[in-house]
């Protein structure tokens, strides 16, 4: 598949000038490399939705059910009660256009169909036909058009050309959120069984095994346990992680991401690492889970009720094993559904206590309802309180600046937290530029689902305003490793940096804190946790 | 594309031809029966959507957290772009409504030599937008004067202000200037034509724009134009116009004489705007306030917000999935729930652990 | 929900701002205000111009009547009828309309219209009534 994307030189030429024609005349054209596969029949069964069948993106024939039309427009009915927000979007754009080149996927791309606007337009006309006087009275010149198998085709083609994002939604003056939309918008799709598989078989396996990876438990350990082998070759400690133990301090959940794949897993052994420091320093127990294994939720991108059945595995495996609060790691999504959603959907979760930090006494006021706090705000307050012994020396190969993810940055707003850690962990930090980053940052390119390989000029199209503003970084001040706090980033951005931006690689904000993390009895460290020569350590590693 | 601000355009002209027409031969009609309609239609109709979105659920607090969130004492939080407080969104919803505050964010991408793409200020939008909505406001205010009796003191002031720069042109060929000029028409014209050719003249603008966009933009140019007409150039028996307008907000209505015609395209625009009003976009008026990813606080992990119709799902429960893994579980020595008959003892003490 | 109260508050006060106009004259005429011709001016039965002229553009003509006094030095106005005048305020209108408060503030005042002609000349140039 990569074997077919256009070379970085190529896609760069990008032209923003839309076709001649009105956009309701543009036919849509699923162009492969663009588009993810369709879901597995199995896994769409599995979870019991609808339409579970086998069906092509590029067929003619979506076998779609019978009543396709009737189905779509009364789960559209139906939602415009549940949300305020639907309606509320579906009337008042007034098409400003100030949304339109705020996307990545249009910087990248040039489809003018990428414009949120008319990412939104694409379920409006249809709105308007349906459900408005103005549309029914005046068609067309309304802006209205009937749903057809054309149109749906555009749908499913654009709404998994959207990463949910929100970056439109910052800049929106009524404040319409492209997120709310497409994640309306796929669960219209769902309905009708259009899933993509990158989203879909992962939600069967976190539905079945905790975690989207689909790791068993046994695996699961063994996977952590090889982390523990790398770690005591690199530190001579051999840390001794907890799972599924009851009564622990803090229940710790992260994305299986980062069990997973480097460089990830780089930053999972971070968490080994700190876990280890500070249960030998301050006595202070965490477990992991392997029921809930799983941080992200895949099921946000797919309905709300299957994030809903997803997520609840975190409240129901804290009130199993009892801990006084769930500590979170780094992962984007996952802190949109546990900052926006979570409390809604399975809360409340009255049989924990308010997160207090048991190292320093800080209470994680922000965090009171949820109990659940993420590893950023709890590493920050343990470095205020000088409760980590740090070498930041040790990062001083590393010339590192910081992606915000999505959703910490639009869904929560967790900005400084993580760069205070960063910049307390590594003596070398730029900024990417000030509209590039912070509640303006740039997409991944590959959230929401859309991190797979049959898709991967899509993928490279999106990431180019990130991987842009990194190249500026990198040529600057030489910057060589990009931070983040998101397992999705990890996956997606060093393919990003391959083909954007070569010379930088991609970590996580725990990954830096563990190299610098000065453990009690460690031998002295000759490599990173990359296997990779320490500064000045680089005669040693030969 | 071209033909949905031709027929916008052709819209306004036919309107203007229908009042022109019509209102010397019916100006009960113009004058009296459809001002009410549109009003009533206005009001029922803004009502109606406005209740109509009421109706719908918030299920979910998801507000666009525009700043640094609440966390550790330390750390400066974004007050109004990432509210934890009412006070806080009480502060971001009046910022956006009175300044247009996300819009003022508002960038430019460009993409320069060398492939860098570059994110400029881009503020016409913002002024233009902002300049548009105030000049609408100061000239509907100012236009109080005519359906109020007496006229209040801060109606006059307005008056006064938005006159203030006294802008005469006098020469045997040109008058212009009296009465007094105000501002808020011409800058209302100015900017609306500005957003109106905004649309035409950005490639992607049209590309998106609707007829729904051009038509309230042209009516409003129309609106303003008529209205500039009658104050400069072909005068009209403003006392008259007084009296209609009054006779239409105490319900006596009556059709003084000898009303230009020119009035009632003015008035018959303004009635097509009213009754357009709540079936169109131009309902950002009141939807804005109804936004939820800017009303709502940005509190969402310390209070916890409640969903109406928040129904139970199906999970995949944990004595499931021990059902299913348990053997394994044992075997790699994760501790389980429920001991296999046949598991070995010494599991527990790792348990213990 | 618990914010429809607020959405309902809303309404109400925006309606109650929209219809402001209509309870804000509750109970009153208003009638459009009649001016008052003083002898002078019924038995001159017609002004410098027509009436319906005069209504809508005396303050353009009184502009123009400046300009030419003040810039080109020419003091008369022929009208059409051939009739000649005085291009002058104080002397020509207000020697017929000698009753500003009845004539020229009824109209000013209805339709809130403030003209900068007191600024300078003064309202009753004979000092009679």
């Amino acid at each position: 598949m990569a074997d077919e994307t256009p070379k970085a030189e190529e896609l760069i030429q990008i032209d923003h000038r839309p076709p001649a024609k009105q956009w309701m005349d543009v036919p849509v054209n699923i162009r492969k490399g663009m588009y993810c596969y369709a879901s597995n029949p199995k896994s769409v069964e599995y979870l019991g939705l609808p339409n579970a069948r086998p069906w092509n993106p590029i067929e003619e024939d979506w076998k779609l059910p019978e009543n396709w039309q009737q189905i779509l427009h009364e789960g559209f009915k139906e939602r415009l009660e549940k949300f305020r927000s639907i309606k509320v979007f579906m009337d008042i754009c007034v098409r400003c256009g100030a949304c339109a080149d705020k996307c990545h996927f249009f910087i990248g791309t040039g489809d003018p169909k990428n414009m949120p606007v008319l990412r939104a337009e694409l379920l409006r006309s249809v709105y308007r036909n349906d459900f408005t006087l103005m549309g029914k009275l005046l068609g067309r010149y309304a802006g209205a058009r009937p749903m057809t198998i054309d149109v749906l085709k555009e749908w499913w083609y654009y709404l998994f050309q959207c990463t949910e994002c929100r970056r439109c939604s910052v800049f929106c003056p009524y404040g319409i959120d492209t997120a709310e939309i497409t994640m309306f918008g796929r669960e219209l799709l769902n309905l009708l069984g259009l899933n993509i598989d990158w989203i879909a078989t992962p939600v069967a396996n976190c539905y079945r095994t905790g975690n989207h990876l689909g790791i068993q438990p046994h695996a699961f350990k063994d996977m952590i346990d090889f982390f523990c082998d790398d770690i005591e070759e690199i530190t001579g400690i051999r840390v001794e992680p907890n799972f599924n133990q009851k009564n622990a301090d803090i229940l710790f959940i992260t994305p299986s991401g980062d069990v997973f794949a480097d460089p990830g897993t780089y930053t999972a052994m971070g968490y080994l690492l700190l876990f280890h420091f500070l249960k030998e320093k301050y006595g202070l127990n965490v477990t992991w889970s392997t029921y809930a294994s799983e941080g992200g939720n895949f099921g946000s991108f797919t309905s709300h009720e299957t994030m809903k059945r997803l997520n609840a595995k975190m409240y129901l495996e804290a009130k199993r094993l009892k801990p006084k609060w769930i500590l979170g790691g780094e992962c984007g999504h996952m802190w949109r559904v546990i900052t926006q959603y979570m409390d809604t959907m399975n809360g409340p979760a009255d049989f924990m206590e308010a997160p207090v930090n048991p190292i320093t006494g800080t209470r994680f006021e922000n965090a009171k309802s949820t109990k659940m706090v993420h590893i950023a705000e709890f590493l920050a307050d343990l470095i205020k309180h000088g409760k980590l012994d740090l070498d930041p020396s040790r990062n001083d190969n590393k010339i590192v600046t910081f992606h915000d993810s999505c959703n910490p940055a639009r869904g929560m707003g967790m900005l400084d937290e993580p760069r205070y850690v960063i910049k307390s962990v590594a003596n070398h930090f730029f900024e990417m530029p000030a509209n590039t980053i912070r509640e303006q940052t740039f997409c991944c390119g590959s959230g929401s689902g859309l991190n797979a390989g049959e898709n991967m000029e899509e993928r490279m199209a999106g990431a180019l305003p990130r991987s842009n503003a990194v190249k500026y970084v990198h040529e600057k001040h030489g910057v060589n490793m990009l931070a983040c706090v998101c397992a999705i980033d990890r996956a997606a951005l060093p393919a990003a940096m391959d083909y954007w931006v070569p010379g930088v690689d991609v970590t996580g904000m725990t990954e830096l804190v563990a190299n610098a993390l000065i453990m009690p009895g460690e031998q002295e460290r000759t490599t990173d946790l990359r296997g990779e020569p320490l500064p000045g350590m680089e005669e040693a590693d030969e | 594309m071209n033909k949905f601000y031709m027929s916008s355009l052709l819209a306004i002209f036919a309107l203007a031809l229908i009042a022109w027409v019509g209102a010397p031969a019916l100006p009960w009609l113009f004058g009296i029966v459809l001002p009410y309609l549109a009003v009533a239609v206005f009001v029922v109709g803004f009502v109606r959507r406005v209740m109509g979105w009421s109706r719908s659920a918030v299920p979910f607090a998801i507000p666009t957290t525009g700043g640094q969130q609440r966390s550790l004492p330390w750390i400066k939080q974004a007050k109004f772009d990432n509210p934890s407080s009412k006070t806080g969104v009480f502060v971001r919803m009046a910022l956006e409504i009175l300044t247009f505050r996300s819009l003022f964010r508002n960038t430019r991408m460009k993409m320069n030599e060398g492939n860098r793409l570059s994110y400029h200020l881009e503020i016409f939008l913002w002024l233009g937008a902002l300049a548009f909505h105030y000049a609408f406001l100061v000239t509907l205010l100012r236009h109080m004067r005519f359906f109020l009796e007496p006229v209040p003191g801060a109606i006059q002031m307005l008056e006064a202000v938005d006159g203030f720069f006294r802008l005469e042109i006098l020469y045997d060929s040109v008058q212009f200037g009296l009465p007094g000029v105000y501002m808020s028409g011409l800058v209302l014209l100015a900017a609306a034509a500005y957003l109106f050719l905004r649309r035409l003249f950005i490639a992607n603008m049209r590309y998106i724009s609707l007829p729904s966009d051009y038509f309230p933009l042209l009516l409003i140019m129309g609106i303003a134009f008529t209205g500039i007409l009658m104050r400069y150039f072909t005068k009209v028996d403003i006392a008259a116009i007084k009296q209609l307008a009054m006779g239409l907000v105490t319900f006596q209505p009556s059709i003084p004489a000898a009303i230009s015609p020119v009035f009632y395209i003015h008035l018959f625009f303004v009635s097509v705007l009213l009754a357009y009003f709540p079936f169109s976009k131009l309902m950002h008026l009141g939807g804005i306030f109804l936004s939820p990813t800017r009303n709502m606080l940005a509190n969402t992990r310390e209070v916890r917000h409640v969903n109406p119709w928040n129904y139970p799902v199906k999970v995949h429960t944990y004595e499931a999935y021990e059902n299913e893994f348990r053997e394994k579980m044992v075997e790699a020595g994760l501790p389980v729930d429920k001991m296999p008959e046949s598991a070995p003892e010494e599991m527990t003490e790792e348990e213990k652990e | 929900m618990n914010d429809k109260k607020w959405i309902v508050l809303g309404l109400i006060l925006f309606v109650g701002l929209f219809s402001f106009p209509f309870w804000f004259n509750v109970g009153k005429a208003a009638p459009a205000p009649e001016v008052v011709l003083t002898e002078q001016a019924k038995a001159a039965k017609e002004c410098v111009m027509p009436t319906d002229f005069m209504k809508t553009e005396h303050m353009q003509l009184l502009d123009v009547w400046r300009l030419k006094v003040v810039r080109d030095g020419v003091s008369q106005f022929v009208n059409a009828d051939g009739k000649e005048f005085d291009m002058s305020l104080s002397n020509t209108c207000l020697d017929c309309h000698s009753n500003k408060a009845e004539f020229c503030d009824r109209c000013h005042n209805y339709a809130s219209v403030n003209p900068y002609c007191w600024d300078c000349h003064i309202d009753n140039p004979k000092g009679d009534k």
